[in-house]
C-alpha cells in the first residue's frame, strides 16, 4: 500500500463520521428542527454499538443496536420537542448532556475491553486492483452506506414527494398545516432519520475507527457534523464536500505534525475548522440559493391553532 | 339544459343552518343560516371583526363550529378538515396566501393535489388551464420572484385544478390593480357560467355590485340582511354593514401649499434580501400643506422606501435626502423626530407598537428621544415622567377614540383599529411637521378609518407636510392632494389627484411608467 492510498483511506475514516451524523441533520433540518443533541446521540450510538458487539460478538449487531440507541435518544428528543413544545436549543443541549452522561454510565463496564471491528468489503479480483482496488473496493461497509445515503437524500429532497413535504413543512409548517399535512408526524420521522445516522456515526467511532470504548469518544464531532449542515446550506452535495475537506485538513495535518515542519500543533488543529468555515463560506455567499434553502421554520415549535 | 322543473325545487349547493361559533364567552358567529346556489357569486359582507373569516372557515373545515348545521348538496355533513373539503369540492383561496415562497409553482400546487399526479404533467396542465382562464403562470417559477397578483393566480389554479363546485375567496382584490380586479371578475364569470358557486367576500361595496347575485351581510357576528346587491346602493350596503351611516371625510381645498419640507433626489437603494426589491432612482417632494399619496400593489418597494425615509435602513453616506432643507442621509430615526418628523410604519404590532407593553411604555418608545415639550424623559437624570406619560395616553385616547379595557391596557390587548389609532395619535399628538404614514387604515374598520384620515387631513391643513403610502385606491383619493405610483421600486412622477382616473393609477401600478423617463407622460 502506497503512501498516498494510506492517507487517503485516514481521510476516508475520519470524515465518514461526520458525513454520517451531518447528512441525517441536514434532513432534520430541512424539516424545520434546530437538533442541538447530535452529539448526545452519536454517543450513546458509540456506546451501544460497542457494548452489543463485544457481548454478541457480531459487528453487525453492534451497528443495529446503535441505530437503535440513537433512535431512542432521537425520540426523547422528539416527545419533548414536538408533542410537549419544549425550547429546541435548550432540549438539544440538555440531550447531549444526558447522552454523554448515560453513555459513560453504560459504558463503565466496558473500558479497555477488546472491541469488535467491523470488517472491510473484500470483492476478489477487484479489491487487488492496483492503486484504485483498496480504494474503491475495499472500505468498510459503512463508508457505502455513508455514500449512497447522502446520495439517496439528495436525490430524495430534490425529486421525491416524501422530500416535498419536508421542505414545505420546514419552509412554512403553518401553511403545510392549512393544506392538511401532519407538521408533527414528518418531523417526527425526519428527527428519527436523524438519531438513526447519529447512531450509525457513533458505530462508526467504537466498530471502525478505534474498535473500543473511551467516554466521550465522539470529542465534538457532532458539533461539526451540525455547523456542516448550516454552512453547507443544506444542500447533501456541499455537506458531503464540507465533510471530506473537514477531515482531509485535519490527516493532512496530523501527517505534517508527524513530519516536524515546525509549525505549532495547535495552529494545525484549528486548520480543519478555518479551512471548512472558509471553503463553505465562499461557496456559500450565494445568497439566493442559501436564503431558497435556508428552511424558514428552523427552530420554531409548531402548535396547530384549533 | 336546464328547465323549470329542475328550477322549482333548488336545492342549495351549501345551506348552513343555526351555525355558531363561540370563541370562550366571545361569540363570532350567532346563529347564522346561509344558504349558497350553483352557478351564481354569493357576496359575504361585513367589517372586520363581523365574523365572515370565522363563517367561511368553518365551511372549508379549518375550524369546527359549536353548534349548528352545515348541509352539502342537500346532505347533513361534517366538514373534518381543509382536506375532506376539498374532496367534497370545496375550495379557497384565503386573503393571506398559504404558499410556500421558496418552492416552485408546481411544487406548491403539486402539495395541494393527490400524490399520483407527476410533476411534469401537472406542470402540462397548469400552464394549459392558467392560460384557459385568462390566468398566465409560469409553472418553474419560484413564488418567492412572483407579485402578489401571480401568487393569487396560483392559489386560484390551485383550487380550480381540484374542479371544484364551491370556490370561496376572501378579499381577493385586496391585493389587486383595478385592471387585475377586472381580468379576476371576467374569470369568476366564467366560472359560474360553468356551474360553479362562488363565496366573494369582501369590502368593497361597487365590485360586489358589480359581480354579485346575492349578498349576505354580517355585522358582530349576526345576519342582518340578505339583499340583491343589484338593487341596493353602495350606501344603502355600507349602511347595512355598520349600522349606522358612515362619517364621511370632509377635506377642505388647500390653497396654503408652502416650501417643501421632504424631498428625494435620485434615491438609488439595492435590496437588501435576496427577495426584497431594489429602489431606483426615486424623487419625491411634499410641500407645507400637501399630502402626497404613493399608490402601488403590496411588494413593490414600499416598506423599503419607508425604512429609507424613517431611517431604519439606507445609505448613510448618500446626499440623497432632505428634510427641512438638511440633509438628513446620516441622521438616526430620532435625530430625524428632533428635526420635526414622525413615522407610522405598516405592521402596528411588532413595528408600531410592542405587544407586551403598556400604552404608556409604548408611548415612552417613540417619544423619550423627541425634543418635544413637555418631554416625558425631563425628569432630572434619565428619569422617566410616568404622571405626564400618563396625561399623554389620556389625550392620545380622548383626542382618538382609543377604546381600551384599563386606562393603561397592554398593547396586545387593543383591537387592530384602536391599537392602529393610538399608534397613528402617538405620533399625531407631537404635531409633527413632517409625517410618512404607511398603510395608515390597513384592516381596521370603517369607523377608525375615517377618524384616522381626518385626523390626518387635519394635520396637513395645519402646515404640515404629509407622505402617505397606501395600496388602498378609495383611501388615496379621500387624502391625497398629488398622487405618485410606485411599482417595482420606481416611483412616477407626482400628479395632482383631480387629474387621474383609477384607471390611469392601474396602469401605472402595472408599470407604465418605468424605465422610461418618469413625468414624460401627461
Amino acid at each position: 500500500m502506497s503512501a498516498y492510498e494510506a492517507i487517503i483511506l485516514t481521510i476516508i475514516t475520519a470524515s465518514t463520521p461526520l458525513l454520517l451524523a451531518a447528512i441525517g441533520e441536514l434532513v432534520v433540518e430541512r424539516s424545520g428542527v434546530l437538533n442541538l443533541g447530535i452529539e448526545g446521540m452519536m454517543v450513546m450510538g458509540a456506546v451501544c454499538g460497542f457494548a452489543a458487539a463485544h457481548v454478541s460478538g457480531s459487528a453487525w449487531l453492534g451497528v443495529i443496536a446503535a441505530v437503535m440507541g440513537g433512535v431512542a435518544m432521537s425520540l426523547l428528543f422528539a416527545l419533548l420537542t414536538q408533542t410537549l413544545i419544549t425550547n429546541q436549543v435548550a432540549t438539544g443541549l440538555a440531550i447531549t448532556l444526558l447522552g454523554l452522561g448515560l453513555s459513560g454510565l453504560i459504558g463503565s463496564d466496558f473500558v479497555g475491553l477488546p472491541g469488535v471491528k467491523l470488517s472491510n468489503v473484500s470483492i476478489p479480483w477487484l479489491t487487488e486492483l492496483p492503486y484504485v482496488g483498496r480504494l474503491v473496493f475495499g472500505q468498510d461497509p459503512l463508508v457505502y452506506v455513508s455514500i449512497v445515503l447522502t446520495a439517496g437524500v439528495a436525490y430524495g429532497l430534490k425529486y421525491t414527494r416524501w422530500g416535498l413535504i419536508i421542505r414545505a413543512v420546514g419552509q412554512s409548517h403553518s401553511s403545510a398545516h392549512a393544506l392538511g399535512y401532519r407538521v408533527i408526524a414528518v418531523r417526527y420521522a425526519c428527527i428519527a432519520f436523524g438519531g438513526a445516522t447519529s447512531g450509525l456515526a457513533g458505530a462508526y467511532l467504537s466498530l471502525v475507527y478505534t474498535p473500543q470504548w473511551i467516554e466521550n469518544m465522539t470529542a465534538g464531532r457532532g458539533w461539526i457534523a451540525l455547523a456542516l449542515g448550516v454552512f453547507s446550506t443544506w444542500l447533501p452535495g456541499r455537506l458531503a464536500a464540507g465533510a471530506y475537506l473537514f477531515g482531509g485538513v485535519w490527516i493532512l495535518g496530523l501527517y505534517a505534525q508527524a513530519m516536524g515542519l515546525g509549525i505549532p500543533s495547535q495552529l494545525l488543529s484549528s486548520l480543519p475548522y478555518v479551512a471548512t468555515i472558509l471553503a463553505l463560506v465562499v461557496i456559500s455567499t450565494n445568497r439566493r440559493l442559501s436564503v431558497i434553502n435556508t428552511p424558514a421554520s428552523l427552530g420554531q415549535g409548531f402548535v396547530p391553532d384549533r | 339544459m336546464q328547465n323549470n322543473s329542475n328550477n322549482r325545487l333548488p336545492t342549495p349547493l351549501l345551506r348552513v343552518t343555526k351555525l355558531t361559533k363561540k370563541f370562550g364567552d366571545f361569540v363570532a358567529n350567532d346563529s347564522l343560516d346561509l344558504s349558497i346556489e350553483a352557478g351564481k357569486v354569493h357576496a359575504l359582507l361585513g367589517e372586520n371583526g363581523a365574523g365572515k373569516s370565522t363563517l367561511v372557515k368553518m365551511m372549508y373545515g379549518a375550524l369546527q363550529p359549536t353548534s349548528g348545521v352545515i348541509e352539502w348538496q342537500g346532505q347533513r355533513v361534517t366538514v373534518a378538515n381543509p382536506a375532506h373539503a376539498r374532496d367534497l369540492g370545496i375550495g379557497m383561496v384565503f386573503q393571506h396566501f398559504s404558499l410556500f415562497e421558496a418552492l416552485t409553482v408546481v411544487e406548491n400546487i403539486s402539495l395541494a393535489l393527490p400524490p399520483q399526479l407527476r410533476q411534469a404533467d401537472l406542470s402540462q396542465r397548469i400552464a394549459s388551464l392558467s392560460n384557459d382562464y385568462g390566468l398566465p403562470l409560469n409553472p418553474e417559477a419560484l413564488v418567492a420572484d412572483l407579485s402578489v397578483g401571480e401568487r393569487q393566480r396560483i392559489e386560484i389554479v390551485r383550487c380550480l385544478l381540484q374542479q371544484p363546485k364551491l370556490l370561496i375567496m376572501d378579499e381577493p382584490t385586496a391585493v389587486l390593480t383595478p385592471q387585475e380586479a377586472q381580468a379576476l371578475f371576467s374569470t369568476l364569470r366564467r366560472l359560474v357560467a360553468e356551474g360553479c358557486a362562488v363565496l366573494y367576500i369582501s369590502h368593497r361595496l361597487e365590485e360586489v355590485r358589480q359581480i354579485c347575485h346575492d349578498a349576505t351581510i354580517l355585522r358582530h357576528g349576526q345576519l342582518v340582511a340578505e339583499v340583491d346587491p343589484q338593487v341596493e346602493t353602495a350606501a344603502t350596503l355600507a349602511q347595512l354593514m355598520v349600522g349606522s351611516s358612515v362619517h364621511q371625510v370632509n377635506r377642505p381645498a388647500n390653497n396654503a401649499v408652502g416650501p417643501v419640507l421632504l424631498q428625494l433626489k435620485h434615491l438609488n437603494q439595492p435590496s437588501n434580501t435576496p427577495f426584497g426589491v431594489a429602489l431606483v432612482d426615486i424623487n419625491l417632494s411634499v410641500k407645507t400643506g400637501e399630502i402626497l399619496a404613493i399608490a402601488g400593489v403590496a411588494g413593490n418597494g414600499q416598506g423599503e422606501l419607508f425604512g429609507v425615509i424613517s431611517g431604519e435602513e439606507g445609505d448613510r453616506s448618500s446626499r440623497s435626502m432632505v428634510l427641512m432643507n438638511q440633509v438628513c442621509n446620516q441622521l438616526t430615526i430620532n435625530q430625524r423626530r428632533q428635526l420635526g418628523a414622525a413615522f407610522v410604519p405598516e405592521e402596528r404590532m411588532g413595528h408600531g407598537a410592542v405587544e407586551h407593553l403598556s400604552l404608556t411604555d409604548n408611548i415612552l418608545l417613540s417619544r423619550h428621544a423627541c425634543n418635544d415639550t413637555p418631554n416625558p424623559l425631563n425628569r432630572g437624570l434619565m428619569g422617566i415622567d410616568r404622571a405626564q406619560l400618563a396625561t399623554l395616553n389620556a389625550t392620545i385616547g380622548r383626542d382618538y377614540d382609543v377604546r381600551k379595557g384599563r386606562e393603561d391596557a397592554q398593547a396586545g390587548s387593543l383591537s387592530g383599529g384602536n391599537l392602529q389609532k393610538f399608534v397613528v395619535g402617538r405620533e399625531l399628538n407631537r404635531k409633527p411637521k413632517v409625517l410618512v404614514i404607511n398603510q395608515p387604515t390597513w384592516g381596521v374598520d370603517a369607523g377608525a378609518a375615517a377618524l384616522i384620515r381626518q385626523a390626518v387631513i387635519d394635520l396637513s391643513r395645519q402646515g404640515s407636510a404629509i407622505l402617505v403610502i397606501s395600496q388602498d385606491l378609495d383611501e388615496i383619493f379621500e387624502l391625497a392632494d398629488t398622487i405618485a405610483v410606485i411599482s417595482r421600486g420606481q416611483l412616477s412622477a407626482g400628479y395632482a389627484a383631480a387629474q387621474l382616473s383609477r384607471e390611469d393609477i392601474g396602469l401605472m401600478m402595472a408599470g407604465s411608467h418605468e424605465q422610461n423617463n418618469a413625468g414624460s407622460g401627461t
